[in-house]
């Protein structure tokens, strides 16, 4: 575990979200650090999703949804009315459950989100989809290929290659939803070790149900039950000595 | 010290004029389809205005028109028997003609009146020196056809689809189902071609009766139409029964087409319905085969094996020869909003019971 | 089970296999009988020359072309404005609200209207008040726009052929996988940018058979051009959009109710309705192998 306490990045205040009728997240108040590595843990249905999403407003996508509560990130209010949600999303990166690459080539894959931001310079585009492909770790792997469509590649590849695309727009925070669930070991250990040597430079927050992966990857933990947060606190902290039952029940497997 | 990134000016809201006018641009095409429906409407009804309105009563022979389409035959007033001869002079067509349509209307609006009563007769001929309009032999010609349409058309199309979804092993109905959708894909004037050539006198012979041309030939081409949409809305209606609902059936030691004829086509009964409806409102606004195969004789009788003439084709025959803006013209388009609004009262309907019954029905079954 | 119901059981199984085989056949016969009688004078020339001796010989190539000429134009017109109206009920608006629902309703209300009422629009709408107002307005009253021709029988065909564009286009960007919008979306793109880039690339096969079935459509309906600009016979191929044409279904119907000689011409309009009826299989089936494309990868 880190040392001394990083600087709070991310802070949620009383987050309230509703389907309609339904409350999906109950009073929801986390503070999540800068440049670590924060999962989300909790039976299935929880909230942990809806959660992640409110972090870049992709809620805003569906209309049933109503939100109360606050989200701050630097302190900014990102549902205050004078936000642009466009320009926000550039700062955070988002990487999917199911691996989306788009039906083109891998390089036009990367390229898409600088080319929407109005980069053309071919030389530019090129500098930022290699560094991208480094960075994600998957550059070895693709630089053969790049003309190649990015469906071909194979399951762990392709969502390297989503955390790629996302790098290439040089977002602060990346939000993964269970990036790994899809993929076999080996490429689940590539997507840890990536995360690992992410965390250098980005804030991260992982949904996972893979309890050793909380336990390997973050620093951070919180267990998410019925939409609320039922306990947060340091990875190391929440794995061996949780403060609520059901947390330890969880963790432990013997839940529901 | 740590900078902030997320701060207020950099985010702070922009305005994209791409998005904006995509957004403005997209909404107002949605917007316009509904305006065309509209305009559709407007304009099929507006030209039929200047049949009803004169100086004297610019409204109320309008509200007789509405009576009169529902069916209801109203006492001709005594102002309008007197007017009667009014309508029977012939317009100065070459006069006309030429003029600005605009004032025309106003000019011509005398002549072009025609009462309730006159459309209630039972005599079409609009082009003699003494123009009659009675739309009671259209309406009959077309009702024949219809019916006969629909006595062919419907039951065998719904047995045909009773057959491809509860019958047929699944490679036929793999076959039966494009097969039959292929004849939805016939241009109606290809249908009309083939009754007029082959069918009208193979059934001529068949039958040996005097008119090749008839309302019985033209019913039966018409019926070529009608089958692909009954058939097809019949089918999915019937796919759209639950399996649950089949097994509980199987289960209490019904055989299979107990099953398909007791329960799965009751329970559809309101898709089979509307599928009828649908049907009857394509056959009733069909032109071409009716043009083509009909005979086009404006008789009435009960007679099927005699000509007949509908309201859709005596727009399709009539239009292109008609004055623009004179009394012939304006019945047409009375005949076309007859149509349109039975047209769309029949889809109506027909939405009314593929939306909220079957389904209702379907979802009670289930929960 | 008992004798009565075996025999009940026989009757409904085998009334309603006669039924769906009794429809099958009839197609049959229709297209073997017209292919009969028209491969004969189904020729090269046929298709390529003009009609001679008041359309009593040569081909039918006029017919073609005006037919043609008429579905380029009423595309142009129906897909563009179909592809956008299917992207405003999928992209900009929720399934539930009424403006959606509303547009839902007068799409389908178009797709029920006789062809014939189009006719009559065409005619009341385009010819006497647009083309009418456009004579009065640049032409100072001189009769130019104001009577049928082929621009307003295209626009009147595009409306009934507006639709079969919506629906397919519609179903076609149902099929793009909401996961790339989001892709889009989170990477920062704005929507229109995701259209732009996603979902119409995503959906260019649903457009492309939206599009051929539109034209398989036009190219078959007569009712809404009977008054709207078709013609019985023209010297010379239009050249302007205020010129009449000639087309495939008016001729088949002209001919073979109208025409002087009914049964010489006989094998012609066999062979023109041969033409008309290879010509709407031909797109329809290119139609059902996009769209079975589609569907494959919708499950993918
Ligand atoms: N679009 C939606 N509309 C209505 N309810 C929704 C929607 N999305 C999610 N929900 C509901 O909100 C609750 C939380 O869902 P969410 O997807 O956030 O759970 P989760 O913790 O991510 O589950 P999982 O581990 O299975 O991914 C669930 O009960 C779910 O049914
Ligand atoms: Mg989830």
């Amino acid at each position: 575990m880190q040392g001394g306490m990083k600087e709070t990045k991310i802070v949620t205040k009383d987050l309230t979200l509703y389907y309609g009728e339904k409350m999906a997240l109950n009073f929801v108040s986390i503070e999540i650090p800068e440049n670590q590595v924060t999962a989300f843990i909790g039976p299935s249905g929880c909230g942990k999703s809806t959660f992640l999403r409110t972090l870049n407003r992709m809620n805003d996508l569906i209309p049933s949804v109503r939100i109360e509560g606050k989200v701050l990130i630097d302190g900014l209010d990102i549902y205050d009315r004078k936000v642009d949600v466009v320009n926000l999303r550039k700062k955070i990166g988002m990487v999917f459950q199911k691996s989306n690459p788009f039906a083109k080539s891998v390089f036009d894959n990367i390229a898409y989100g600088p080319r929407i931001n109005g980069i053309r310079d071919k030389k530019r585009l090129e500098e930022i989809v290699v560094t991208s492909l480094q960075r994600a770790a998957i550059w070895d792997e693709v630089k053969d290929r790049m003309n190649h469509s990015a469906l071909g590649l194979s399951g762990g590849q392709q969502q390297r290659l989503c955390i790629a695309r996302s790098l290439a727009v040089n977002p602060e925070i990346i939000l993964m939803d269970e990036p790994a669930s899809a993929l076999d070991p080996i490429s689940t250990g590539k997507i840890e070790e990536l995360i690992f040597a992410l965390k250098e430079n980005f804030t991260i927050v992982i949904v996972t149900h893979n309890m050793q992966q909380a336990a390997r990857v973050s620093d951070h933990t919180a267990f998410f039950y019925l939409g609320e947060l039922i306990e947060y606190g340091k990875t190391r902290k929440i794995f061996t000595t949780p403060d609520h039952k059901q947390t330890e029940e969880y963790i432990t497997g013997r839940f529901g | 010290m740590k900078s902030y990134t997320f701060t207020k000016e950099s985010l702070r809201k922009k305005f994209r004029l791409s998005e904006f006018l995509s957004e403005k641009i997209i909404t107002g095409f949605a917007l316009l389809s509904i305006t065309i429906i509209i305009l559709i409407f407007v304009f099929v009804f507006r030209e039929t205005i200047p049949l009803f309105t004169s100086k004297e009563r610019p409204t109320g022979s309008r509200e007789e028109l509405v009576q009169e389409q529902y069916g209801v035959v109203p006492e001709p007033r005594p102002d309008q028997l007197q007017r009667q001869e009014v309508y029977g002079i012939e317009p100065d067509s070459a006069l006309m003609g030429n003029r600005e349509y605009s004032t025309e209307e106003h000019a011509a609006g005398q002549e072009r009146r025609v009462t309730v009563k006159g459309l209630l007769g039972d005599e079409w001929y609009p082009v003699s020196s003494n123009p009659r309009y009675g739309l009671i032999p259209l309406m009959v010609g077309t009702i024949k056809i219809t019916l006969i349409a629909m006595l062919f058309a419907a039951p065998i199309a719904i047995l045909a689809a009773l057959f491809s979804s509860a019958f047929a092993p699944t490679w036929l109905r793999e076959w039966i189902k494009p097969a039959i959708e292929l004849l939805a894909g016939f241009p109606s004037v290809v249908i009309g071609f083939f009754a007029l050539m082959v069918m009208a006198t193979v059934l001529q012979e068949l039958f040996g009766y005097e008119t090749r041309l008839n309302a019985f030939v033209g019913g039966i081409a018409m019926a070529l139409a009608a089958i692909p949409i009954i058939y097809t809305i019949t089918e999915d209606a019937l796919t759209a029964i639950p399996g649950t609902y089949k097994e509980a059936s199987l289960a209490l030691g019904a055989s299979k087409w107990q099953t398909a004829l007791f329960v799965t086509l009751p329970a559809a009964t309101p898709g089979v319905f509307a599928a009828i409806l649908l049907g009857i409102g394509r056959v009733f606004g069909e032109t071409m085969i009716a043009l083509m195969a009909t005979g086009n004789a404006g008789l009435i009788s009960a007679n099927p094996f005699e000509s007949v003439r509908t309201l859709a084709a005596t727009i399709g025959a009539e239009m292109a020869e008609v004055v623009f803006g004179d009394t012939h013209y304006g019945v047409l388009f009375l005949i076309g909003s007859l149509l349109f609004v039975f047209t769309f009262s029949l889809n109506a309907l027909a939405e009314f019971y593929i939306k909220g019954r079957l389904m209702k029905r379907i979802q009670g079954k289930i929960a | 089970m008992s004798r009565r119901n075996n025999i009940t059981g026989a009757v409904v199984v085998g009334a309603s296999a006669f039924s769906a085989i009794a429809i099958i056949a009839i197609i049959i016969v229709i297209l073997v009988v017209i292919v009969i009688g028209g491969k004969d004078r189904m020729t090269w020339e046929f298709i390529t020359a003009f009609p001679e001796n008041g359309m009593t010989e040569g081909g039918i190539f006029p017919a073609i072309y005006g037919t043609a000429l008429m579905v380029i134009i009423m595309s142009v017109a129906a897909v563009p404005f179909g592809t956008i109206t299917a992207l405003y009920l999928t992209e900009y608006t929720s399934e539930k609200s009424i403006f959606a629902q509303t547009i839902r309703f007068a799409v389908r209300t178009l797709a029920t209207v006789p062809s014939i009422i189009f006719g009559l629009f065409g005619l009341g709408f385009f010819i006497k008040f647009v083309g009418g107002e456009m004579d009065s307005v640049f032409l100072g009253g001189q009769l130019k726009w104001g009577q049928p021709n082929i621009l307003w029988a295209s626009l009147t065909m595009s409306l009934l052929t507006l639709p079969v564009v919506i629906v397919s286009v519609e179903e076609a960007i149902r099929t793009v996988p909401r996961e790339l919008l989001e892709a889009s979306l989170a990477l920062g793109a704005t929507k229109w940018q995701t259209i732009r880039k996603v979902v119409i690339p995503g959906s260019i096969s649903g457009i492309l058979t939206g599009t051929i079935l539109a034209i398989s459509r036009g190219a078959g309906e007569v009712a809404p051009i009977l008054f709207t600009g078709a013609a019985y016979y023209l010297a010379t191929l239009p050249t302007s959009l205020s010129d009449q044409f000639m087309n495939l279904g008016y001729h088949i119907y002209i001919m073979s109710t109208q025409s002087a000689d009914v049964d010489g011409t006989m094998p012609i309009q066999f062979a023109t309705t041969l033409v008309l009826l290879l010509l709407t299989f031909l797109l329809n089936f290119i139609a059902i192998l996009i769209r079975a494309r589609i569907r494959r990868k919708a499950i993918v």
